[in-house]
């Protein structure tokens, strides 16, 4: 039982975490561009 | 045509400045493809020391540049662009799109706090069922379920607010619609639930609420983003047009800039050839106004100083200095704009499927409930809060989330498709509209035919003579002569010419005189009498030199896969017709080779707007599809609409959809992914149903437990939402070429 005490905070802290985590990449404006990032991550920056 | 003219223009009107000396500016760019495109404008401009950054924004078409203010003018990234092989258009944003961008940013706020909300309770609800069937400890149960309100309470005030807002302004406007059984649901459940928390009962409803809440966010966030999406990418077509004015600087010296750079009381230099593209009154010269396109008068009619000019109108032989009265939207003419005021009653009286489905729904599940409620009470004999526990497991089982998700979804799929296939869709609902169309009619000029006229009998002309003859039509300004240069590729103008006005060109070239112009003043009348029977309704333009004479007969091409697009609208069962303002003998041949006969040729823009008005009343659901400003009351008062891209402004702005490209073929393809697209609506809407003839005679048994109901709900939203992605499959044939 005692448990539960250390879990649901545990489960809890984890679930802000991605929260908080989607909301950073909504203000870095992730999402204004679906499209573009998906093919970004295959460009060859090297000479840049 | 608009790219060389964009060098040489004044493009400070769309920088916006920040502190240190950093200018930016957006641009929709034409041709963005894929991510080499992208690749391509990063990096190419990334080379430009003084741009400190590029990004582009592949989903809308756009790229945001930042440079040092000091090291660059606007107008070099613009050539910067072009010199990568792009053609870039500046444009403000509108502040509207950023009151748009923010709700849909609060949308996906609390799709997220929903989400997460609705992930924690089920860890708690899930351990609560299975020890409701095993053994759990009561002292457990109520622990778990007080966690439970304490995600729940919070998420619903702030998550909820859209729905409850919504609701709220509806109630107070004294009407009902789908927000109001959403907010009672949701208010009474979540009461409910801390009542049998607080009693140690054994069922709460923390979760189902919190997931009807994450459900519905996601439907009205994917509506948001589809609203937010068609005015982008209406923005960007409006950039693209690039219309450009030729203004009087403070110096007296003449610049070009784009129409949105000019202001009221701004003076303007129009010159014979060119199209007026502001309202005004003339101040200096006199000419010859074409205003076929606005009115559908064919003859010239003549301005002088003091007289008032129309945007969308030709100038024709002399150049005029205009004062702006208003730019941009332009006053229109009191004709077009009478009609179109009067044009826009009928579309507006289209109720969509969605609001249709709403306003059936709220009085059922209101009946229901309020019956099992009752029900329970007087016959069943039970306690009235077990009966009203009963009834708000109704409302939350019958669960708009189905709803809320069925047309959204399928709405956004759909709008994709069409995207990859070059269509833009201007209003949401068009989708819906334009399925429901039965008869189709076309514009002629511009709309069946490409815009620009070619020449029909290449043969006439020799290919030694081609070089020749274009830099002879290059240096003239009338309409016809431009249009012989730009078929024969634009080359430079020669400069060595005389120009009789009205009758055309002559040069001396080797001793020879060489003249391009109007029949008689090449003296050729003998070989234009074949040309003008096999070309009736054709421009003829002469060419003689010595002894060698030569008719080239200027008329409108049919756009490309003209023919198996109305083909494609017949086998859908479509009517065609064409109504055109031009000449009877212009309209005839092009209807006889597209097989159409219901053809009505010399119309003017009212009498199109009453005849679609003619088969509204009997019951017909017209697609207007045209291009002209003397279409723009027909495509606004039409059931749906679509235009090309090289439509006039007035004209895309009434349309529904519009789409890029020559080909004709997008009208088909659009058609097919609409209908499509609303039998999967009207499928996830009869899904809804059936889930709701299962389920609620469930919970009005009192069967229904928060475990049936969770399983239900997430059910029926994944089958809505895994069917709307059949849409993306479309049978509209291949999409447009990457």
């Amino acid at each position: 039982m005692n448990i539960i005490v250390i879990l649901f905070p545990l489960a809890l802290g984890l679930g802000l975490i991605g929260l908080g985590a989607f909301f950073w990449c909504m203000r870095s404006g992730q999402f204004a561009d679906l499209e573009g990032s998906a093919w970004r991550i295959l460009q060859d920056d090297d000479e840049a | 045509m608009a790219a060389q003219s964009l060098s040489a223009q004044d493009l400070s009107v769309f920088v916006s400045h920040r502190d240190g000396g950093i200018a930016s500016m957006e641009l929709a760019v034409d041709g963005i493809r894929c991510a080499g495109c992208m690749q391509a404008i990063e990096k190419g401009l990334g080379r430009e020391p003084a741009i400190l950054g590029a990004r582009v924004n592949l989903a809308l078409k756009r790229v945001s540049v930042e440079w040092r203010e000091a090291l660059l003018r606007p107008e070099a990234v613009v050539e910067k662009l072009a010199a990568l092989g792009f053609k870039a258009y500046p444009f403000v944003p509108e502040r509207q799109e950023d009151g748009a961008a923010a709700e849909e940013k609060r949308l996906l706020r609390g799709v997220g706090v929903a989400g997460f909300a609705a992930m924690n309770i089920m860890l708690l609800s899930v351990s609560v069922w299975s020890g409701n069937s095993g053994d759990i400890d009561p002292a457990t149960r109520d622990f778990f379920h007080w966690l439970s309100a304490l995600i729940a309470l919070p998420t619903a005030a702030y998550a909820g607010r859209p729905f409850f807002e919504s609701a709220l302004r509806a109630l107070k406007a004294g009407a009902v619609n789908m927000d109001v059984p959403i907010t009672i649901g949701v208010v009474l459940a979540l009461a409910m639930s801390v009542a049998e928390t607080w009693n140690h009962g054994h069922h709460a409803y923390f979760d189902g609420v919190v997931m009807l809440l994450f459900f519905l966010l996601i439907g009205r966030y994917l509506d948001q983003l589809m609203r937010r999406r068609t005015r982008d990418l209406a923005g960007n077509l409006a950039a693209l047009k690039a219309e450009t004015a030729t203004r009087l600087g403070a110096d007296g010296s003449w610049i070009s800039v784009p129409i949105a750079a000019i202001a009221a009381g701004d003076q303007v230099l129009v010159r014979p050839g060119e199209r007026v593209s502001v309202d005004g009154l003339v101040l200096t010269g006199r000419s010859e106004l074409d205003q076929s396109l606005v009115t559908g008068e064919t003859s010239p009619a003549a301005v002088g100083v003091g007289e008032r000019v129309h945007a969308g109108t030709l100038n024709l032989t002399g150049a005029l200095t205009v004062r702006v009265e208003a730019a941009g939207q332009g006053t229109l003419l009191d004709e077009i704009d009478r009609l179109m005021s009067q044009a826009v009653g009928s579309r507006s009286r289209y109720v969509r499927l969605s609001d249709r489905a709403a306003r059936l729904y709220a009085p059922v599940v209101h009946t229901l409930s309020a019956a099992t409620f009752l029900g329970w009470l007087l016959i069943g004999g039970a306690d009235w809060p077990v009966a009203l526990m009963i009834a708000v497991t109704v409302l939350i089982i019958t669960c708009p989330c189905a709803l809320g998700l069925a047309i959204p979804a399928v709405q956004v799929v759909a709008a994709s498709a069409l995207f990859r296939r070059r269509i833009m869709l201007k209003e949401g609902d068009a989708l819906e509209r334009l399925a429901e169309a039965d008869i189709a009619v076309f514009d002629k000029t511009g709309t069946l035919t490409l815009p620009e006229p070619d020449i029909l009998n290449p043969d006439a002309l020799p290919s030694e003579r081609r070089a020749e003859i274009g830099a002879l039509a290059a240096a003239s300004h009338h309409p016809l002569a431009q249009a012989l240069s730009r078929a024969l590729g634009s080359p430079s103008a020669r400069t060595d010419v005389h120009e009789e006005r009205g009758q055309g060109l002559s040069t001396t070239q080797h001793g020879e005189e060489t003249r391009l112009g109007s029949v008689g003043f090449c003296g050729a009348e003998a070989e234009a009498v074949p040309v003008l029977a096999a070309h009736p309704g054709a421009s003829l333009i002469a060419y003689r030199r010595g002894a060698y004479r030569t008719v080239l007969a200027l008329g409108q091409k049919l756009r490309p896969e003209a023919q198996e697009t109305l083909r494609a609208l017949r086998a859908a069962g479509l009517e065609i017709a064409i109504l055109s303002g031009d000449r009877p003998e212009a309209v005839a041949p092009i209807a006889d080779e597209l097989g159409v006969s219901f053809v009505r040729a010399g119309l003017l823009p009212g009498d199109k707007l009453e005849l679609l008005d003619g088969m509204a009343a009997k019951g017909r659901k017209v697609l207007m599809v045209g291009d002209g400003l003397n279409d723009a009351p027909a495509l606004a008062g039409a059931h749906v609409s679509i235009s090309p891209v090289s439509a006039t402004h007035l004209a895309q702005a009434a349309a529904d959809i519009v789409f890029l490209g020559d080909g004709l073929k997008p009208v088909a393809d659009a058609l097919a992914i609409a209908r499509k697209a609303r039998r999967l609506m009207l499928e996830n809407l009869w899904f809804a149903v059936l889930y709701n003839a299962v389920a609620v005679p469930i919970a009005m048994a009192g069967l229904a437990t928060p475990l049936v109901a969770a399983a239900a709900m997430s059910g029926s939203s994944l089958v809505v939402t895994i069917n709307a992605l059949r849409a993306r499959n479309s049978a509209a044939g291949p999409e447009a070429s990457a």
